[in-house]
């Protein structure tokens, strides 16, 4: 009797281990900004992860399962992204760690990386120096440089005289400089530089002040939304148009989801940026559909809905590869061969030197398409392009 | 020389216009902060929720730009009537710590329910055509908008001038706030008189948010961002007074655009600078009464 319950028991404990060891699941930790004043953002980041889970959720090896464990940063606080990144990894025992909007966090989160060995994927956080700050860091967002250099190739050979105005924070800096490095390199003259303060109620006094310069071009770098957008109702309001100063700049100033809010005042700007829900591309068709059909008829995706979208696809492709199993460095010598032609945004790749991605830079102009405003593609600026920060200035 | 006239000219306008607008987006503090006594910091709350009133109603009806304006105006005094005889009536004769506490948090829960109902992206503002592009004045050429702005502005002040120093009603709100216990004991219904003049402070604040949102865009985070420069202004020009604050923002509106135009490496923080200046030089505001 007791031989018999005993072997039971075993037997028991075997079909248990078995349905345990077939039934991986893996962990994911996700920081993003849920809360807080600057919450549009992250709220671009989940609707990109979220869809992706959604229709892509269940495209495992049998018996492998993801769980996603969402963590809220509160906006750009590094001390608190570090902290939640450290729960994630001690506590729940994350092998992925995917995020996040700010610059600030994905740089505080990194050194915990390279001591952990967690791969963490940067869904957005767009500062040049990241990856030089953990080997498990990749990126498949972009870095300004990525947009500004190839625009400011393209500038030298349509005006001769710019003038900058950008945003005083560190993207709107590496932005100016790598516009001007392209723009001087290629012979153009910058007539002058002016760097706005992040929370300026109006911009006019500096738009008059590029009024009187006369440039042929203004290169602006603002955050999207109210202050890309109050941006250039002061270009609109002073009639620089009329005086033939283009306004010029990287996607981030005509963004897809604030685009229709911006209103008509964004007509005719020219950017350079790697994605654009107009796109023609039929991979950003169908996802263009699945994101309306998920949250809303009227929304468009932009950007950021795109990093978490491709950031869970390459979080994905090492999970298949290695059925579950997960290995850092295996993971990340995965990372450094992955390639996927149908993004939303076409073709991306990492660069095996440095993790950052390579993705094509398109030449957008707003303009009025079906009764809404679009980013529409005239060409491809540059083709499967590096960070030319790193290029330029060496790779660590 | 020309050239300096020139951008001299350009320099007044938009200061101007820049103070106008400050001013539009205050006024309504300066009735219930600088009339009423009341620190109200949600203030931004109403002037929010006339701009979501303006840009909804230009979106979704077909009804005119002045009577979505009116809407906004006549819908937030509505509104904070409600407000004001369930929550801000039990702490007029608080202390200002807790009229302080209260408010801030009106703040984040206006903030949390304005992101639920209107999500996070900017409400976009649909202009008729005739305030859009430019108005040639004197062979210069003026942003239409701006020079509408000022126009009712101006329009504004004055009706609220003459109401607070020219009529009865004006005259009671002023005894009221000075010595309300007096003011009762003469006649006065003070409860009637402080609903009434808080409806208007928030009507203001209604219509300065709609007026401004083509300038400062609406949506949720609108009253943290713009708090600091209701204060400012209200600060500066001193409470229990009307002139103040308005002189206050014109100041701020001249100098501020004036630094930013030519020395725009400084532009960032000259409002700070004068500010602090402003308050060491005169600790109650330009205008401030002793109280």
């Amino acid at each position: 009797m007791q031989i018999k319950s005993v072997a039971r028991l075993a037997a028991l404990a075997l079909v248990v281990c078995a349905a345990t060891a077939s039934a991986q699941t893996v962990k994911i930790g996700v920081i993003s900004t849920y809360s807080g004043p600057l919450a549009a953002q992250g709220d671009q980041l989940d609707k990109g992860f979220k869809l992706y889970l959604k229709l892509n959720g269940d495209k495992l090896p049998p018996g492998v399962k993801v769980e996603p464990i969402f963590r809220d940063d509160t906006g750009p606080n590094p001390d608190v992204a570090k902290r939640l990144a450290q729960e994630l990894i001690v506590r729940d025992k994350v092998q992925f760690l995917v995020g996040t909007v700010w610059t600030p966090n994905a740089a505080a989160i990194a050194p915990l990386t390279k001591e952990a060995k967690v791969p963490f994927v940067s869904a957005n956080a767009a500062g040049v120096n990241i990856p030089y700050l953990s080997p498990y860091f990749a990126r498949v967002s972009f870095t300004l440089w990525q947009s500004a250099y190839p625009l400011g190739q393209w500038a030298a050979k349509k005006y001769k005289r710019i003038y900058t105005a950008v945003s005083d924070f560190a993207p709107g800096h590496e932005a100016e400089e790598g516009f001007i490095t392209a723009f001087k390199a290629n012979g153009g003259e910058i007539v002058g530089s002016v760097r706005v303060p992040l929370a300026n109620p109006d911009f006019v006094p500096y738009m008059q002040r590029i009024k009187d310069a006369k440039p042929d071009a203004l290169f602006a770098f603002n955050p999207a939304g109210k202050q890309a957008t109050a941006m250039l109702k002061a270009y609109a309001d002073l009639g620089l148009a009329k005086d033939g100063i283009k306004y010029i700049g990287t996607g981030d100033l005509t963004t897809d989801e604030e685009l229709q809010g911006m209103g008509d005042v964004a007509l005719g700007v020219i950017t350079a940026h790697h994605y654009s829900a107009a796109a023609n591309r039929p991979a950003n068709k169908a996802f263009v559909a699945a994101y309306k059909k998920e949250y809303g008829e009227n929304l468009f995706p932009g950007f950021m809905v795109v990093g978490a979208w491709d950031a869970m696809d390459l979080i994905f492709h090492a999970i298949r590869e290695q059925k579950g199993k997960i290995d850092p460095d295996r993971t990340m010598a995965l990372f450094k061969q992955y390639k996927n032609a149908n993004s939303p945004r076409g073709v991306l790749a990492l660069d095996p030197q440095t993790r950052d991605v390579v993705h094509n830079e398109y030449l957008r102009e707003v303009r009025r398409v079906n009764g809404v405003l679009a980013n529409v593609e005239l060409e491809t600026l540059a083709t499967m392009l590096k960070d030319p920060f790193k290029e330029l200035k060496g790779k660590k | 020389m020309e050239a300096f006239l020139s951008s001299l000219v350009s320099v007044a306008f938009h200061g101007l216009a820049y103070g106008m607008i400050l001013y539009v987006i205050s006024v309504g503090l300066a009735v219930t902060m600088g009339l009423m006594g009341f620190a109200n910091l949600a203030h931004g709350v109403f002037a929010m929720a006339g701009g979501y009133i303006l840009t909804s109603s230009l979106q979704h009806t077909s009804i005119p730009f002045p009577a979505a304006l009116v809407l906004a105006f006549v819908a937030v005094a509505a509104g904070s009537v409600v407000l004001e005889r369930l929550l801000y009536a039990r702490l007029y004769s608080a202390g200002e710590l807790e009229q302080v506490l209260f408010t801030i948090g009106l703040i984040f829960m206006a903030v949390a329910v304005a992101r639920l109902i209107f999500g996070t992206l900017q409400a976009p503002v649909i202009l008729p055509d005739y305030i859009k592009g430019q108005y040639a004045l004197f062979g210069r050429e003026f942003p239409t908008y701006r020079v509408f702005l000022i126009a009712v502005s101006g329009v504004m002040i004055a009706a609220l001038w003459f109401g607070v120093e020219r009529t009865r009603w004006g005259a009671m709100v002023r005894a009221a706030v000075d010595n309300r216990a007096m003011a009762q004991s003469v006649g006065i219904n003070t409860r009637r008189l402080f609903t009434l003049t808080f409806a208007l402070g928030s009507g203001l604040a209604g219509l300065g948010g709609a007026l401004g949102a083509e300038i400062v865009a609406i949506q949720p985070t609108y009253p943290l961002e713009q708090l600091v420069f209701y204060l400012i202004v209200v600060a500066v020009g001193g409470q229990g007074s009307l002139r103040g604050p308005l002189v206050a923002a014109l100041l701020i509106g001249f100098s501020d655009t004036a630094l930013k135009y030519w020395l725009p490496q400084f532009g960032a923080f000259f409002i700070y600078v004068a500010t602090i200046a402003l308050l060491l030089w005169r600790p109650m505001g330009l205008f401030g009464r002793r109280v």
